[in-house]
């Protein structure tokens, strides 16, 4: 009996050990391939500075997997983690790959216009206090701008959707301005403001505020009225019905508003810093474009995606953290 | 000079005198109640019977003091109503947990909107034992079958010791073992409170298994069409030949000689 269970617990377990190998090793061979393509093969046009640097900063990406893969049969969470992240790093090799066999190495893409990786290396390494002071310069004004839009936003939506003589006044408003591109009134903001940042903020805060508000309106608006004859009779008053049963009930919608909020908000930061806004990276961007600095170009374009993805992230964390409570329901 | 107080027993007099009340569709009025005339006594339970949309309903929203009536005197202990108050708590058909909140914490909504959780932590507690779910206090509503989420709705109003119980068909939506189950409990607890209890239902079985009194209502707009009193001391057999007669009385009343 007990033979039985054996050879039938047994070959799942067996399969299942090469397969995290198989893939982490697959990784690690990628990742070599590209190291030595970059550092064997010859540029084409010019000698790229930092060439053996990104050689070894891809063979040390190899060694760092191939070590992980041989701590993770000891480790199951890092082994599911590293055979989920496996195909990627292989993907993420090969691209890189390609990219420098096609800029450095062979010159197909026309240089000045495509950089190689090694090249926004360099840009990271020379020029990182330039991109750090513009990184926390487009924080600030980001911070600002969606920070109040978003205040003011759920405070606006909140009121609407709970008195109607305030929505009476505000809704037209809304209807007005809240659909206008806030970048078309780019103009006309650094004209009528005393500097280019309050400007700035003001346009950010109205990229953010519009979907905030309308997505608390819509949730305040849609809240069970049975949730609040429930608090009435046991007892509640106006203020807990708001902040304690409204609120709560709306919070899901606001979480859409906000998301939508926060991607509206990138796109009138970048291009308020084009604009008239003396820092920031869309400055940068700005900046490098006009030198010709492609390769500068790129290394904060990335930068850019990196640091707009970590603010969604958070922002997918908060919500998470906040509405704990629907999960397992529908998610979008 | 001894202050005047109010009567000892935990339940409240009920007094509805002349009550009619009409909705507003499209600016035409449309009325729910017509003259409606009831006593209930401190710690009696009650069953409204009518047809489907009679306005029975609006009766009990109106005894809530969810909404003001048109015309007709609403007292409790001879106060008139006029608003919503925790001595007098409804439960709906639909359990209306708030999803976001915990099972404990629903319960405790009376006591946190009335100011008094912090220092009666122990009465939400209480409650939950009250309807055997102390082991679900960290569960959130979704987690919960039908049945549990309306013992978490009821211990949610009896944590406010309720002096008028109004229970708009609570057990409407529940499964036919998880009602006789419910009947039972809704039976112990109101022996063992005192409260005064007013049943809004449909199932004619399920008011005479509970109440006292029986008011039969007509159709649309509800008037007071008879009323009959269920003199059986609990807990009462579904086929106790006594019932079995009144069932029969009831439902030729309701027009239905022959259900």
């Amino acid at each position: 009996m007990s033979s039985v269970e054996l050879t039938r617990a047994g070959p799942p377990v067996a399969l299942e050990r090469p397969r995290i190998g198989w893939r982490s090793a697959a990784a690690v061979l990628a990742w070599l391939a590209a190291a030595l393509v970059t550092r064997l093969y010859p540029d084409a046009t010019r000698h790229w500075p930092l060439t053996e640097g990104l050689a070894n900063l891809e063979l040390a990406l190899a060694v760092v997997i191939g070590a992980l893969a041989l701590v993770a049969p000891r480790a199951p969470r890092l082994a599911r983690r590293l055979r989920h992240l496996a195909p990627w790093l292989v993907a993420l090799a090969l691209l890189l790959g390609a990219w420098e066999l096609l800029t450095a190495k062979l010159g197909v893409l026309p240089v000045p216009f495509f950089a190689p990786p090694q090249a926004l290396l360099n840009v990271y390494l020379s020029d990182w206090p330039r991109l750090l002071d513009s990184l926390w310069h487009s924080a600030v004004l980001l911070g600002f701008g969606v920070g109040l839009g978003a205040l003011f936003g759920f405070i606006a939506g909140v009121s609407i959707g709970w008195s109607a003589s305030i929505g009476y006044w505000l809704h037209p408003v809304l209807r007005i301005l809240g659909p206008v591109p806030s970048t078309a009134l780019l103009p006309l903001c650094f004209f009528l403001f005393p500097s280019s940042w309050s400007a700035s903020v003001f346009l950010i805060a109205l990229a953010t505020w519009f979907p905030v508000t309308v997505l608390t309106w819509s949730g305040v608006a849609s809240v069970d009225k049975a949730y609040y004859d429930v608090a009435r009779t046991l007892g509640a008053k106006p203020s807990f019905l708001i902040f304690r049963v409204a609120i709560p009930a709306a919070l899901p919608h606001v979480f859409v508003g906000l998301f939508m909020g926060l991607g509206a908000s990138f796109s009138t930061l970048v291009v308020a810093e084009m604009m008239g806004v003396k820092s920031g990276i869309g400055w940068y961007l700005q900046w490098a474009q006009g030198w010709a600095a492609y390769a500068n170009m790129y290394a904060a374009l990335l930068v850019m995606a990196l640091a707009c993805s970590g603010l969604i992230s958070a922002l997918f964390l908060v919500r998470d953290r906040l509405l704990a409570w629907q999960k397992g329901a529908v998610k979008w | 000079m001894v202050a005047l107080q109010k009567p000892a027993s935990p339940g409240l007099a009920v007094h509805i005198e002349g009550l009619s009340h009409a909705f507003h569709l499209d600016g035409e009025p449309l009325p729910v109640l017509d003259n409606v005339s009831l006593d209930v006594a401190p710690g009696e339970f009650v069953a409204l019977l009518g047809p489907s949309g009679c306005g029975k309903s609006t009766l009990l929203r109106l005894v809530a003091g969810l909404e003001p009536a048109d015309r007709g005197t609403l007292e409790g202990d001879g106060d008139a109503i006029t608003g919503p108050d925790p001595s007098r708590v409804v439960v709906f058909q639909d359990p209306t947990l708030y999803p976001w909140r915990r099972v404990w914490d629903n319960v405790a909504v009376g006591l946190q909107a009335q100011g008094l959780l912090k220092t009666q932590r122990g009465r939400v507690d209480a409650a939950l034992a009250k309807v055997h779910l102390s082991e679900f206090a960290r569960a959130w509503p979704r987690q919960l079958s039908g049945g549990m989420a309306q013992r978490v709705a009821l211990a949610r109003a009896l944590v406010n010791e309720p002096r008028l119980l109004i229970l708009d068909e609570p057990l409407g939506k529940l499964d036919s073992l998880t009602r006789i189950a419910m009947q039972k409990e809704l039976i112990e607890l109101w022996q063992r409170q005192g409260y005064t209890a007013l049943l809004v239902t449909h199932d004619v079985e399920e008011a005479l298994l509970l109440a006292n009194r029986i008011i039969v209502f007509s159709e649309r707009p509800a008037r007071v069409k008879s009323e009959i009193q269920v003199e059986r001391p609990y807990p009462r057999r579904r086929d106790d030949p006594y019932l079995v007669e009144l069932r029969t009385r009831i439902l030729a009343s309701l027009g239905l000689a022959d259900a």
